[in-house]
């Protein structure tokens, strides 16, 4: 069994082989997939894409999930195995990978210019997790977000939720203009 | 009982836990008092039910090393009577006003997270992953909460009155979460589970921050709700459980087995 971990830089227009289409073909394929709640992200951009490997005549693809109750895992699993089909894949096991735990640090960067452009405020990196057990909660630090529209960094927290859990929405204080934020996580 | 036994009535009091309050929480859909709040509700409830399902299923394959078959998650949410859950008697409480249920989630956050940061360094890789995971969200779902707790408290008269109303009256929940028992103690020696007495300094520590910072008092109670070792961790509930089983519940009961 065969496993790539990360997707190659860009395998689109590539010929179709004979016989079992290769994992570039397979990463090519996902890479088409879009976000159901974010269009403009494919789903290996947003790095939930975990592996992909042939065994004998089935394709193995491992998911993790975004957050625990994303109600748009099942339709992600579903584009999936629809995208394979198409390329003539039928044998699909789509596994559901929990470990290690998805985070924002996995989004591709070309995928956060795209979030941007899109009005969603791109997550920051979390650079370390600092333990805080003990540490008053009003003493841990809070990110400043910057305006996705005019850059100001003048912005204010409305809700730590959004039209999506992985969003949190925002108001910039100086277009006026409210916005989401795709939270680091 | 068996060690899995153990392991078994564990995985249900962090499932149960987090299935209750996930109920409880989607009982405010369409009724929170502006959109963003009835949506971030709902996210939290979201996030919670995710993570009980794990807890739950996980449950269900360690059921099934020391019975003859073990039960889905499905099967252990919607086909299990009052008795046989093991969620904390916090969880259960009744929503009553915005300040209410703030409060109950203010109060199970800060210890909720410290559980599952505790949980990530456990010996069983499947209870540190599912707690790694549900870890992230709590840090969000515990910033919330606190907010909430600061701005109502810190608010008007009014919701100053009723924040203060809510913390008093469901102080005395909050003393089952650090209470151990057998099981807990048998998990905590097999470092799979956390001793839950060593998560009460830190609470407090973050709970007093907050109640201080809101201007409200923090609740001087002694006497605790199910910290005798007969509480919702060991099956013994309030009424209300029942009330919210029945509805929970009741499409599984009426037609067994239906799917989406």
């Amino acid at each position: 069994m065969v496993t790539i971990g990360v997707a190659p830089a860009d395998s689109r227009g590539a010929q179709p082989p004979l016989g079992p289409p290769s994992l570039e073909h397979v990463w090519a394929a996902l890479a088409g997939v879009p976000d159901p709640e974010i269009p403009v992200v494919s789903i290996v951009e947003l790095g939930i894409v975990r592996g992909v490997a042939w065994d004998g005549d089935r394709l193995t693809v491992k998911v993790t999930p975004t957050y625990s109750g994303c109600p748009a895992t099942e339709m992600i699993n579903t584009l999936i195995r629809e995208a394979l089909v198409a390329v003539g894949i039928a044998d699909v096991a789509v596994v559901n990978q929990l470990s290690p735990a998805w985070s924002t640090d996995w989004i591709a960067p070309e995928a956060r210019v795209r979030l941007k452009s899109y009005g969603i405020a791109p997550p920051h990196v979390v650079i370390g997790r600092v333990d805080v057990t003990g540490i008053s909660p009003l003493r841990r630090a809070r990110v400043v977000v910057r305006c996705p529209r005019c850059e100001s960094l003048n912005t204010q927290l409305l809700s730590q939720f959004g039209s999506t859990a992985c969003k949190a929405q925002y108001r910039c204080g100086d277009c006026l203009e409210p916005f989401d934020y795709f939270k680091p996580h | 009982m068996t060690f899995d036994a153990e392991l078994f009535d564990y995985l249900q009091r962090l499932g149960d836990t987090d299935v209750v309050l996930a109920q409880r929480l989607g009982e405010w859909v369409g009724h929170g008092p502006v959109i963003e709040e009835d949506i971030a509700l709902t996210n939290v409830g979201l996030d919670l039910l995710g993570q009980g399902r794990m807890w739950l299923s996980y449950a269900g394959e360690v059921e099934a090393r020391f019975r003859d078959q073990g039960r889905s998650e499905d099967q252990l949410a919607f086909l299990r009577e009052g008795g046989d859950y093991r969620n904390l008697l916090l969880a259960e409480m009744p929503n009553g006003d915005f300040a209410a249920t703030m409060a109950r989630q203010f109060y199970f956050d800060q210890f909720h997270l410290l559980l599952l940061r505790a949980l990530t360094r456990s010996a069983d890789p499947r209870v540190a992953e599912i707690a790694a995971k549900g870890a992230k969200e709590v840090s969000y779902h515990a910033e919330r909460s606190m907010d909430w707790v600061i701005r109502l408290g810190d608010g008007t008269e009014e919701s100053h009155r009723r924040m203060q109303r809510a913390l008093t009256e469901l102080w005395s929940y909050t003393g089952e979460m650090f209470a151990a028992d057998a099981v807990e103690l048998a998990l905590a020696d097999a470092g799979i589970g956390a001793d839950p007495r060593a998560l009460r300094d830190p609470w407090l520590v973050s709970v007093a921050a907050v109640i201080d910072e809101a201007t409200l008092a923090l609740p001087t109670g002694e006497w605790m709700q199910g910290n005798n070792g007969r509480g919702g961790k060991q099956g013994i509930h309030t009424e209300h459980l029942g009330h919210l089983l029945a509805e929970m519940q009741h499409l599984q009961r009426a037609h067994p087995g239906a799917q989406w």
